[in-house]
């Protein structure tokens, strides 16, 4: 997956948009899951809430950007989402959107989120002290950060 | 008569409101009349109240403001089961207020 | 017990200045209280109906003198010189203010404590039996598990935004202290017949408004595949559970609608899919960690006899001290439920007490029980006459254990937001109407459970004879279950019929008492009468 230590703030369609890629964007309109089946060259997909991320699967290798819609912040499927989308191999890019709070943006990272693009902007000073607080992690997600058992057992790490 | 309350946003105490401010005194509690909401929205957003709501309530007998329901009387009062640490823990009788 | 490394510490501490961050900034008005509210729960910070209410985190019910000493400087310096003990075997206090809060959890951080998921729809704090490591009938401890999954399950990212909240509890003995199947995901220890570890798994229980009992989902998962088979039920729950109503949310509730078998099959499905991910911690790591439970040093050639000449003492003994797994040692329990006291509660001084004696007594080790009393899990039975008169000392030596006056009350409607009505007056009433110890002990086991409302933290569905207190259109009544148990033989206590205002409802119990009392067959305690004859006999005695 293409990753870059700082988000770079893009000029796109939305009015924030916050990345953590270095690629080029897609520069289509992400279309419902339905639509995505019904549109073989479609590349940009949207995921609602209770859509089943498990039927893009098949298809993941030519989607480059999936968006996960979060109705609202308490409505947390879209990190299970991320996740099995990220445990299938995909490495295209997942965008959140909807109801995102700066302090979910930390749990998304980890879980294969990406880019993020909110219906509220969120301020970078708060973004930056959310996403530098923790200095390690407990276990394994869909980042490549090791989990402190890890940590503390360097001699398995050849094992 | 129509009462506001809710809780400190920082201490998280009992307050009341009594038509300019808020005080932790039931007694003090001013009739909002149906101006509840608005007064709410303006005290909300100055972060002075947290959880606002408006209840019923009547002004009994002695003059004193007394809420419909149980559970704000309680709030009024404190703990019925510890009163030495109500806002009457000089008062044997205060309980019998709350029920 | 275990101690933390600088890992743990560095993440205990991390949460203190994150939750000082979101404070300050709730504080300055840049975060409105729908925004921060499941930030605050997910630090166990509540709105209660006086204060702010904030609920330590007492993993598996293990505490040391050091912490026990800090929360009473806690209840002395930042509330009102007490803590309430919960069915969850946490600790709360009822009179924060939000301002303090982070200064509060700086202070439980010098302490390897916390309050990192105790509230919230999140992994809460993980129960286990509170005499584990002492007591003569578990297969192992189960509390190194309960810490591995205590950190697996802390600021997991999958699972931060969860539908509702979800309670784990770990076991190991046949026999079940800690009510595990009353949790979302109960594990009981198990060997098979080649001698490994591994779990009984029971997924799907929980009390509130709709109770539910768990089921066995599998008979024997390896130890080491435990978190994956944990992380499979999480994302079958999260993927597939409602959003559109919390009250149908918990996973209970999936588990009803889906079918066990279904549900069943769909966390298999998943479970082989996340073992391949690699996520389960290995054998060296749970070595780490357990070998911070291994047992005290116990000494060798302890007498076994006990002077009983106090017959005070005698009586202690028999109703508050269980057998203990090394010779010469027993397992004494501490009643939070003195008559005329409000059960769990315990004061500043109390709590001073209580530390010295597990310091000198116990190895430096307590225990919280689901009961909201305490436990000395490891003390020599030469020194139980020395621990007794402490106690007594400190007006915390009731010999009520298990028995009609040993109560448990959530906080109710004295303290609680959420609340219909009082439970601690009705504890109270009932505990005075029962008060002789004669007839206390004459009625022997009876469990009696009370919750304020249908969220059930006082466990009435489980309880031989529940409670539940309503709102009947502004005045508190009282409804009446028989039959419940949180024992290995889990049953949900049933409705007798129409409620009772807080002096019928005395009456009512004390009725249906009378009644075992007079039907009972020799050696049957209240739940096995109930359980022979039936709910009919008991309606008829009640409602005459």
């Amino acid at each position: 997956m293409a990753e870059s230590g700082n988000p770079l703030p893009q000029a796109a369609s939305e009015a924030y948009y916050l990345r953590f890629r270095d690629d080029v964007p897609a520069d289509e309109p992400a279309v419902s899951l339905d639509s995505f089946f019904e549109q073989p060259n479609a590349v940009s997909v949207r995921i609602e809430a209770g859509d089943d991320p498990e039927r893009l699967i098949p298809h993941l290798s030519r989607v480059t950007l999936v968006e996960v819609d979060f109705p609202k912040f308490r409505d947390g499927r879209g990190f299970s989402t991320a996740r099995i989308l990220r445990e299938a191999g995909y490495t295209g890019e997942i965008k959140a959107t909807g109801d995102v709070l700066v302090d979910l943006v930390y749990f998304m990272r980890r879980c294969g989120f990406d880019s993020f693009a909110p219906d509220v902007a969120i301020d970078p000073a708060v973004l930056e002290d959310a996403l530098s607080r923790y200095p390690y992690v407990y276990q394994h997600a869909a980042d490549d950060a090791v989990p402190i058992w890890q940590l503390r057992h360097p001699e398995l790490a050849n094992g | 008569m129509k009462v506001i309350t809710g809780n400190d946003l920082k201490t998280g105490a009992v307050i009341w409101w009594d038509g300019r401010g808020w005080s932790i005194h039931v007694e003090d509690a001013a009739d909002a009349g149906d101006g509840g909401e608005q007064i709410l929205a303006v005290e909300d957003a100055a972060c002075r109240v947290n959880g606002g709501y408006v209840i019923e309530a009547e002004r009994g007998l002695d003059g004193k403001v007394r809420p419909a329901h149980i559970k704000d009387r309680i709030r009024a009062l404190g703990p019925t089961v510890r009163p030495d640490l109500t806002l009457k823990p000089a008062d044997p009788d205060a309980g019998s207020w709350v029920i | 017990m275990y101690k933390y490394d600088h890992y743990d510490q560095a993440m205990v501490d991390a949460r203190v200045a994150d939750f000082r961050d979101q404070t300050r900034r709730r504080i300055a008005g840049q975060m409105t209280d729908d925004q921060f509210k499941p930030l605050r729960l997910k630090n166990g910070l509540y709105l209660q109906l006086h204060a702010y209410m904030l609920r330590i985190a007492i993993p598996y019910g293990t505490l040391d003198s050091r912490q026990l000493r800090k929360l009473a400087h806690i209840a002395r310096t930042y509330d009102r010189g007490y803590g309430h003990f919960t069915t969850r075997q946490n600790l709360q206090f009822h009179w924060i203010k939000l301002e303090q809060a982070p200064d509060i959890l700086a202070e439980l951080a010098e302490v390897e404590m916390h309050c990192i998921q105790t509230s919230g729809e999140s992994i809460r704090n993980i129960s286990a039996d509170h005499y584990a490591g002492a007591a003569a009938d578990e297969i192992m401890d189960p509390r190194p598990w309960a810490e591995m999954l205590r950190q697996m399950t802390s600021f997991h990212p999958e699972f931060s935004y969860l539908p509702r909240k979800f309670k784990i509890c770990v076991i190991a003995a046949e026999e079940d202290r800690a009510a595990m199947r009353w949790h979302d995901f109960g594990l009981r220890i198990v060997k098979n017949e080649a001698g490994e570890v591994g779990f009984e798994v029971y997924p799907g229980g929980g009390m509130g408004r709709t109770p539910f009992i768990a089921y066995k989902s599998a008979d024997f998962v390896p130890q080491h595949q435990i978190f994956s088979y944990l992380q499979a039920v999480l994302r079958v729950w999260n993927r597939h559970a409602r959003r559109d109503n919390i009250h149908k949310q918990r996973m209970k509730i999936l588990v009803h609608e889906l079918g066990e078998e279904e549900f069943t099959r769909q966390v298999e499905e998943a479970f082989e899919h996340i073992l391949r991910l690699g996520t389960d911690f290995p054998q060296a790591e749970y070595d780490r960690i357990a070998a911070y439970f291994e047992p005290p040093a116990f000494e060798t050639g302890l007498r076994d006899e006990i002077d009983r000449s106090d017959p005070d003492f005698a009586v202690w003994l028999d109703q508050n001290v269980a057998a203990h797994k090394a010779p010469g040692y027993a397992i004494a329990n501490i009643s939070l439920k003195p008559i005329r006291g409000i059960g769990g509660d315990i004061t500043a001084e109390q709590m001073e007490v209580v530390a010295d004696l597990a310091e000198r007594y116990s190895f430096d080790e307590l225990r919280v029980a689901h009961t909201q009393n305490l436990v000395l899990p490891h003390v020599r039975k030469q020194d139980l006459y020395a621990v007794w008169q402490a106690l007594r000392g400190a007006g915390l030596a009731d010999a009520n254990l298990d028995l009609v006056t040993d109560i448990i009350a959530c906080p109710g409607l004295d303290y609680c937001s959420l609340a219909n009505a009082r439970s601690i007056p009705v504890a109270q009433k009932i505990a005075e109407r029962f008060a002789d110890p004669a007839r206390q002990h004459d009625l022997g086991e009876l469990k009696i459970k009370i919750s304020g409302c249908i969220n059930a933290c006082g466990h009435h569905h489980a309880g031989h004879i529940g409670i539940l207190g309503v709102d009947r259109k502004g005045t508190e009544n009282y409804q009446l279950l028989l039959g419940g148990s949180g024992d290995e033989h889990t049953t949900q206590a049933k409705i007798t019929g129409p409620g009772f205002d807080e002096d019928g409802i005395v009456d009512a119990v004390e009725r249906a008492v009378e009644h075992y009392r007079t039907i009972r067959e020799s050696g049957e305690r209240f739940i096995d009468t109930y359980r022979r004859v039936g709910m009919d006999g008991f309606k008829e005695a009640i409602y005459g």
